[in-house]
């Protein structure tokens, strides 16, 4: 199975990746885009990463997405540094031969990422004030209705 | 002699971003560590000042308090993580 992830300050193309993900054999694509919302007073997003550690949980997260669904392939693209309201942040797919696991395994992906890879994310608001954001119950509570 | 890394509000309070340490051998857990490094100064007392919201790694592995750091190469302390 193709196994792609990346993490980088740079966009990415989401057709182009998920062009990448049509390999043979593969009857379904699922994804997922995440994008900086655009709330109230944002100016931007600046996301940090753990380089190695991040690269190897994340690693980690999709093979037991691998191990978990029939999968052909599976691709994560996080993004890192300065990011404003409407960037992408976040590109997650999964292909498969039928939908289930396709989408399954998306929904399983970005639910991991959200709780076990380590990045951070500070708001820097149009004020000039800042703020980490706070890890959410909710995100914890989504990933272990995996488990 | 081994590296910790600070991330995010940890290294913002701390002020540096890596650093080499020597603890004692008595500091032998990721629990003991921390209330090690917490008597360093101001900035480490407020880092760590409530530990339900601080993470650990070992060498690059999620690791609980109770965690060994005998050997150890690398530790890193970071808030609950919040990306996606």
């Amino acid at each position: 199975m193709m196994l792609r992830v990346v993490i980088q300050e740079a966009d990415f193309d989401a057709g182009a990746e998920l062009a990448r993900l049509n390999l043979p054999g593969v009857g379904g694509v699922g994804s997922f885009i995440g994008v900086v919302r655009d709330s109230g007073g944002l100016k931007a997003l600046q996301l940090e990463h753990y380089p190695g550690m991040t690269e190897r949980a994340v690693t980690k997260i999709a093979e037991q997405a691998a191990a978990r669904w029939p999968l052909l392939g599976g691709t994560v693209i996080h993004r890192v540094g300065h990011l404003a309201p409407g960037e992408n942040i976040v590109f997650v797919g999964a292909a498969s031969a039928h939908r289930e696991a396709a989408l399954q395994a998306t929904a399983f992906l970005i639910d991991w990422l959200k709780t076990s890879a380590p990045f951070w994310k500070r708001e820097d608001f149009c004020s000039g004030e800042s703020a980490w954001v706070l890890a959410r119950d909710a995100d914890e509570a989504a990933a272990k209705l995996w488990v | 002699m081994m590296q910790v890394l600070y991330f995010a509000w940890l290294r913002e309070k701390i002020g540096v971003a890596v650093e080499n340490i020597a603890p004692p051998p008595e500091v032998d857990n990721v629990a003991a560590l921390v209330d090690w490094l917490r008597a360093r100064g101001p900035g480490y007392a407020a880092a760590f000042a409530d530990e339900k919201l601080v993470r650990c790694a070992v060498d690059q592995e999620f690791a609980t308090p109770d965690a060994a750091i005998a050997g150890a190469t690398e530790i890193a302390f970071f808030p609950p993580v919040t990306g996606g």
